[in-house]
Formats: structure tokens, sequence, C-alpha cells
């Protein structure tokens, strides 16, 4: 890819993101209780825990998809550019590439520059060949690779991916942890969800560990491999059901 | 019973015959529904896109009366119409009652509830899907109705189809506002009426019979449209 469409990735610093006292409530049920948490410097976090533990919860509300219903939110200075991609692709109902021209109109580059982009962003993840096929009779990790192109055009200073490969095949899955790493190369924060404990381990610089709606641990991966604080933790280390 | 009795063959007659008082019925029929769709449309697809994406009290209300609406007698929006347009009536300085354009306003106020209310439908299945990835990009509700809109492009035309049978097919309003005058304001429902009325029934089904392979002509032709683009774009 050449860097000189993209040069801001290599210079930002991606800003903190702090939560203080960082509550959640749906119909009276609390779906997070208060957390006070710090994501700093350039890292590939991860976030996990059991199903229904508030990974995904945690990160729309990084994202800002949703509001705390109590504490705040807010980032260190200007909020950096961000982009998402979800467990099951969003992906509008028109070809491949239009998708991500789209996502480049909505993002204000210049008509005349869009297709070239796109189609270069397309050549990174191997999906030229299908630029002009309808985005939704793609495979699920061609979807996938799509929605990660879409999200490198944005540019963003952190990347956020919930769950983004637990519907996958192993090469798709491979396919997505390289786009993962990639992003992190040209400087992009990474925050990512995931109940994968193998891909824990291959992308995690830290971890950020849930239960039942609380943050029990935030810690370098390797601290939290080897020795979790948490029963809680150490038991999801071990495989065994955690309830 | 006769050649001339056989409604298909008095339809058969009418459209070989290619009689200019029957086309220009046939013309201001489609003139008239198909100007009162698009006016509908371009006034619905919005309102209904917009009752999808905000929240604000009332909308529930808004929502119910759009859908009781669908089902609005033809004679009493034609009647309304009849008010507003007569002399006497606010509107009645612009002299448009007995006017195809009373009718159109007519035919717009039946078809405009029934794309409003489906459109609200298609757009808000389709937010629920999309509205993440859309915030996620940044997007306000104004900006995301242009893309939602096109993207339930191919649902929408349906919806549009709906509102033009029900156009088509309705004869209380244009009889009351257009008044079936002959060579202006007569369109295919107000002459199978007044044949009817005439006892020339096979004259008025022969009308039925021509007004009924438009109308499928039209939606074929939508089809096409939609399967083709379908097929490109999955």
């Amino acid at each position: 890819m050449n860097a000189s469409i993209f040069p801001a990735s290599l210079l930002t610093i991606v800003p903190a993101l702090h939560f203080e006292q960082v509550s959640f409530e749906h119909r009276d049920h609390r779906l997070l209780a208060p957390t006070t948490l710090t994501l700093s410097g350039c890292q590939r976090t991860l976030i996990m825990g059991p199903n229904g533990a508030g990974k995904s919860l945690l990160m729309r509300l990084a994202h800002g998809l949703l509001s705390p219903s109590s504490g705040n939110i807010h980032w260190q200075g200007k909020p950096p550019a961000q982009a998402m991609v979800f467990q099951r692709p969003v992906l509008l109902r028109r070809s491949a590439i239009d998708n991500l021209t789209y996502a480049l109109a909505v993002s204000g580059v210049p008509r005349r520059q869009r297709k070239n982009i796109a189609l270069q962003a397309l050549e990174k993840f191997g999906l030229v060949a299908l630029a002009k096929r309808p985005a939704r009779v793609l495979s699920g990790g061609e979807q996938q690779r799509l929605a990660l192109a879409r999200a490198w055009l944005l540019n963003p200073a952190v990347l956020f991916l919930d769950e983004p490969t637990a519907a996958l095949d192993p090469a798709a899955i491979k396919a997505v942890e390289d786009a993962v790493n990639e992003f992190h190369h040209n400087g992009t924060r990474i925050i990512m969800t995931t109940h994968d404990l193998h891909q824990a381990h291959r992308l995690a610089d830290e971890v950020v560990f849930m239960y039942g709606g609380q943050v029990l641990e935030h810690t370098p991966a390797h601290r939290f491999f080897d020795t979790p604080a948490s029963t809680q933790a150490g038991a999801f280390l071990r495989g065994e059901l955690v309830w | 019973m006769t050649a001339s009795d056989n409604p298909f063959y008095t339809a058969l007659t009418l459209i070989l015959g290619m009689d200019s008082a029957l086309i220009a019925i046939v013309m201001l029929s489609l003139k008239v529904s198909l100007i009162a769709v698009l006016t509908a449309s371009l006034l619905a697809l919005p309102l209904g896109a917009a009752l999808a994406l905000w929240r604000f009290p009332g909308r529930n209300a808004l929502i119910v009366l759009l859908n009781a609406l669908m089902g609005l007698p033809p004679v009493v929006a034609g009647l309304c119409v009849y008010l507003l347009l007569s002399r006497a009536g606010p509107l009645g300085q612009f002299g448009l009652l007995f006017t195809p354009t009373a009718m159109v306003i007519a035919q717009t106020i039946l078809v405009f509830p029934i794309i409003a209310a489906l459109t609200r439908q298609q757009v808000e299945t389709l937010h629920n899907e999309y509205a993440e990835q859309l915030r996620s990009l940044g997007l306000n509700q104004l900006r995301m109705m242009p893309t939602l809109l096109w993207d339930a492009r191919f649902g929408l035309l349906t919806v549009i189809l709906a509102g033009f049978g029900r156009a088509s097919a309705e004869v209380g309003a244009v009889m009351i506002v257009g008044g079936n005058i002959d060579g202006v304001t007569r369109v295919m429902t107000t002459s199978i009426v007044l044949e009817t009325s005439k006892g020339n029934l096979p004259l008025a089904l022969g009308l039925g019979i021509v007004l009924l392979s438009l109308v499928t002509l039209i939606n074929a032709l939508a089809h096409m449209v939609s399967e083709t683009a379908k097929r490109r774009l999955g």
C-alpha cells in the first residue's frame, strides 16, 4: 500500500481513553457495574470474558455507539478517528467497491479520488477480483475482509473489533488476524473482543478481563496468561465453565 | 350469446380499434394516477424514513394514524377534496373542481398514507440492521435517510406499486372531484361505472379488462426492472 495516501496514521499519537465510574443500565438491569479504566498507548487490547460479561457493551461505550447511564467517558484531547468492525459485517446492498466509495464519500473524500483509493484497499485485502460483485453475496470471510478494507480507508487511529472472527473458518480467521496486525503496524490502536484464548495469545499486548458486567483485570497479556489475579480469570483460562 | 356480448371480444375490439375517445380516457387515467403516485412518493418516502429514524412525542400516534389512513375510503377523500375545492370552499378561488388536477390531488391523498406507512416499516427494518455501522461511520439521522432509502429500493418499489394499485383502482374520489365529464375528466373507472349504470355490461367489462391489462403491464415492467437490478446488485 502506498503510504503517502495515509500519512496521518504514522504520525498520530493515539490519545488515551478514560472511563470514569461508567455504568450502564438497561430497563433496570445493570449490565455494567461502575467502571474506571484507562486505555492508553498504541497497543492491542483484547477484551476477554465469557458470553454476557459485557465485552461488546464496553466496546460500544468506548466507540460512542452507546451512552453510559452514569459516569463519563472521554478521550484525552480530541477524539481520534475511529472505525469498528462487527461480528457480522454490515454491508450495504451495493457492489463491494461501492461499499468502499460510500465510506469515502461519507468521510468527505473528493469524488475523483474515491475509486483509486477503494481499488487500492481492495487490492490490499485481496478482493480486487470481487470489486463488482454484490457485497452481500460474498462469503463470510470475504465480507469480513471487505469490512476491514472499509475500516482501512477511514484511516482510524483506533480500530474496534467485536468478535470479528467468531463465525469464520481458520483461513479466514488468519486473514483477519493478519489484517489486525497490519493495522497495528501502521500505528492504529486495536481494541478487540474475543472469547477465543488462542487468538488472545496470538494478538494481545494487554488484556481486559470481564465477568458479570465487571472489569476484573486490566493487565499486560503475559501477566494475565501466566498469573491471573482473579479466580474467575483463572477458571476461564483453564477452560472451566465460569458462572 | 353474440360476439358483441362477449366482454373479451369487446375488450379486444376496443384495443384493436384504437378508438380515439378510448385512448384519451386511458391516457388520462394513467396520467392522473402516475402523477398522483409520483407526488405522493416525493412526499411520503422522506416522511416514512423520518418516522423510522426519529423518536419524538406523538410518533406512535402518527404511525397509527397513517396505518389507519391506508384504509381511507376513496369517497371520503373525494368528499374532503370536493369541499376544499368547491366554489365556497377555502381553495375555491383556484377553480380546480372538476379538473384533472383535482383528481390528482384526491388520489395523492389516498396514496400518500400507504406509501408513508409502508416506507416507515421498510426503512425501520433496514435501520435496525444498519444503525450501528452507519453511526460508526459518523452519520447522523439526516444523512442516514438517503442511504436507507436507496438500500431499501427494491422493497420500496413494491410499496410504490401498491400505491399505484390503489390510485388506478379507485373510482369514488375521481368521480366526486372529477365529475366524469366526457373528454375532460372521464377515466377508466368512471367510464366503467357509467357503462354499468347504462346497462352496457359488455362494454363495462371490456373497459375493465383493458384497465387490468394496463396495470398488469406496468407491474410486469417494474418487476423486470427490480429483478434485473437485484441480480446485478444483490
